[in-house]
């Protein structure tokens, strides 16, 4: 019986496919249109459906159908002070202060790896390898290989200041590879020709890198920090068995869920996480607008203007 | 300190892996010279061009200004700054933070420096550009951004790397009178590389013809066209007939050769027994239905005339081989009637050149 619906499956899969190879492209484009659709819905609807249930009254229920719409019940009861939405809380701050460090520690090594890169230099092949080999290992095998090992030098799990250290070590290996891969494609856009231009004309390294460099790749360094922060703020496998009595977000989360009656607060909180994923790709997307990227103007080829040989006396002198 | 311009002795630049992209350049060049590096890619001038402005160093010799050593010097310690293919502008800076650039990095006052670029932007006739960025403008403004940029600074040379590059043909033809009229008025050095040879013959003092990592000629424009040394530069500068053959007599200042299409005489001096060849260029070539000379003549047969407006070029076959000429456009009419057929290319004896082997 399973087979059957495995087979119903290809076959509605294919469907697309089989559109596009075949029938002429003003035939097939309903069908694709169809079939975009669906995967939309799946893609979004679950989110859909939080934001939806997370907006019920008081006796708001965990799925459809959502009753009592048009209620802000469960994000007030964000703010309540029951011990459970304090730690709420609390793990939302410590995740965001997290996720900024990583977002900085992503950005600046991204930064430098992607300078770096610019060369060939002896081991490069290998460091770029090691560097994505983190987005292939098991999150979790990682967290308890670590969890032991802090155990074996006697460090003390999620003890003050420095149990941060761990945290925010794994999260930014985790982040890393994104950022590293979006500075790497940044860098391979990149013109250098400004940059020998500005030595040229008397600028060093430093000045270099400040006036033409920076300027040039920054909405790239941002994005790359951008990975990093959204990473780090969902992280959870890496962070599990590392943390000791910090809690961020994600692992909170999963102590309500494992352990107590959920409520649609869940939903609430799951929507204002998300807006404040999509407030920053704001802000990065307002901040690159605002100090880059123009379309072209039309541009004439050739404005009729030209080097003025009245204009010449005034010309430097060479002497 | 001396005048005596920018001297390159004995350079070599080879490249790891023992590929020798410049061999034994020697080059003396006054300043306010305008001097061309002309040459097929691959030929060495962007190597050499690139010595001369510090963007990399000779393997081997010396390159000096007035008499000051450049080897070593960090390209923003020369007085000499680069107009870089494609002007490599500063894409996030307006045309004045473009221009002012390089008196920024001197340290110059912001007061100071904005007058200046201003008047460095007048003097390429942008200044109602001044606050737009490079890619608001078209390529011709922005190789005048590039050029301004440079001229800022007050070099005593300016190097130009195939800077008409990436313009259309008209633009070309205009930026050409442009420049050489701009370094004839600041009397700066510029050194322009190109590899197209009517670029070449339009704008330079002196043309430097590079071929296979070496100096293959220099001279005039008229020099290089009438005289060209060897075989190579013949056949780069185009509209240059090329015929081999064995010396068969050298006496009294000329020299015969015997070709496979007949016998021809140049001054000059061989060894009788050598290989010899001359070079016949495509306008001194006489076209007519006469009888072949016996000598400093060839039968060809006329593929195609090619009108030129001011001339005719005629596309011959010589055995297989391509024979040029080029007649006044007033014939054209007339050559027409030849096409495929057979007619007679004659010339004088003082205008076959013979080549160095």
């Amino acid at each position: 019986m399973s087979l059957l619906w495995y087979l119903i499956a290809i076959v509605i899969l294919a469907i697309p496919f089989a559109a596009m190879v075949f029938l002429p492209i003003n035939r097939s484009k309903p069908i694709l249109l169809v079939s975009f659709l669906i995967f939309i819905v799946f893609m979004y609807g679950p989110m859909l459906t939080m934001g939806v249930l997370s907006f019920q009254g008081p006796f708001g229920s965990m799925t459809l159908p959502a009753k009592d719409l048009g209620s802000l019940h469960w994000f007030t009861e964000l703010r309540s002070d029951s011990s459970l939405m304090v730690g709420v809380r609390d793990g939302i701050s410590k995740s965001l202060w997290i996720s900024l460090v990583v977002a900085a520690i992503t950005a600046l090594l991204s930064l430098t790896l992607g300078m770096a890169f610019r060369r060939q230099f002896r081991g490069g092949g290998i460091l770029f390898y090691a560097i994505l080999l983190s987005l292939m290992t098991p999150g979790l095998l990682l967290s308890l290989g670590l969890s032991f090992l802090l155990y074996y030098i006697g460090f003390d799990k999620g003890q003050g200041i420095l149990g941060y250290v761990p945290i925010i070590g794994v999260q930014a290996v985790w982040a890393l590879p994104f950022g590293f891969l979006v500075m790497m494609s940044v860098f391979n856009r990149y013109d250098a020709r400004a940059e020998e231009a500005a030595r040229d004309l008397g600028a060093t390294s430093i000045t270099t890198f400040r006036e033409v460099t920076l300027p040039l790749i920054w909405t790239g360094v941002f994005g790359a920090g951008l990975f990093g922060f959204t990473l780090a703020l969902n992280e959870f496998e890496r962070t599990f068995l590392i943390s000791g009595a910090i809690n961020t977000l994600p692992l909170k989360l999963y102590i309500i869920t494992s352990s107590s009656v959920l409520r649609p607060y869940v939903y609430s909180l799951g929507v204002v996480t998300i807006l404040i994923s999509f407030l920053l790709i704001a802000v990065f997307l307002i901040v690159s607008a605002l100090t880059g990227r123009k379309k072209d103007l039309a541009i004439e080829e050739d404005d009729g203007g030209s080097m003025d040989a009245s204009a010449l006396q005034a010309a430097p002198s060479g002497d | 300190m001396s005048n005596t311009g920018l001297v390159l002795k004995d350079v070599y630049r080879i490249f790891p892996g023992n590929v020798t992209a410049v061999s034994d350049v020697n080059l003396e060049i006054s300043n306010g010279e305008y001097i061309v590096f002309l040459g097929p890619s691959g030929c060495g001038k962007t190597t050499t061009l690139r010595m001369i402005g510090g963007h990399d160093d000779p393997s081997s010799g010396t390159i000096t200004i007035d008499g000051e050593l450049l080897n070593g010097v960090n390209p923003a310690k020369r007085p000499i700054t680069t107009v870089f293919q494609h002007y490599a502008l500063f894409p996030h800076k307006s045309v004045l933070q473009n221009v002012e650039f390089g008196l920024k990095m001197q340290g110059v006052d912001k007061t100071a420096r904005e007058e200046q670029a201003k008047a460095a932007i007048d003097l390429v006739g942008l200044s109602a550009m001044m606050d737009r960025k490079p890619r608001e403008l078209s390529g011709g403004q922005q190789q005048r951004v590039a050029l301004a940029r440079v001229l800022v600074t007050r070099p005593k040379a300016i190097l130009l790397d195939e800077p008409l590059g990436g313009l259309d043909r008209l633009l070309q033809m205009k930026m050409r009178v442009e420049l050489r009229a701009l370094q004839r008025e600041l009397g700066i050095t510029f050194i322009h590389v190109t590899h197209n040879q009517e670029e070449a013959l339009s704008m330079a003092d002196r043309i430097v013809v590079m071929g296979d990592a070496i100096v293959q000629q220099v001279g005039t424009p008229e020099h290089l066209a009438r005289h060209p040394r060897n075989e190579f530069v013949a056949k780069f500068m185009g509209d240059n007939n090329v015929l081999h053959g064995k010396i068969s007599a050298a006496s009294g200042g000329v020299v015969t050769i015997d070709t496979p299409y007949g016998k021809v005489e140049a001054d000059g001096t061989g060894t009788v027994g050598e290989e010899g060849a001359i070079s016949v260029r495509a306008s001194v070539v006489k076209i007519s239905t006469d009888a072949v000379p016996s000598i400093n003549g060839v039968k060809v047969r006329l593929d195609f005339a090619e009108y030129l407006g001011d001339s005719v070029k005629l596309h011959m076959d010589l055995d297989g081989k391509p024979f040029m000429a080029k007649v006044h456009e007033d014939r054209y009419a007339e050559i027409r009637a030849y096409e495929g057929k057979d007619v007679t290319a004659t010339w004088a004896r003082e205008d076959g050149h013979l080549l160095e082997q």
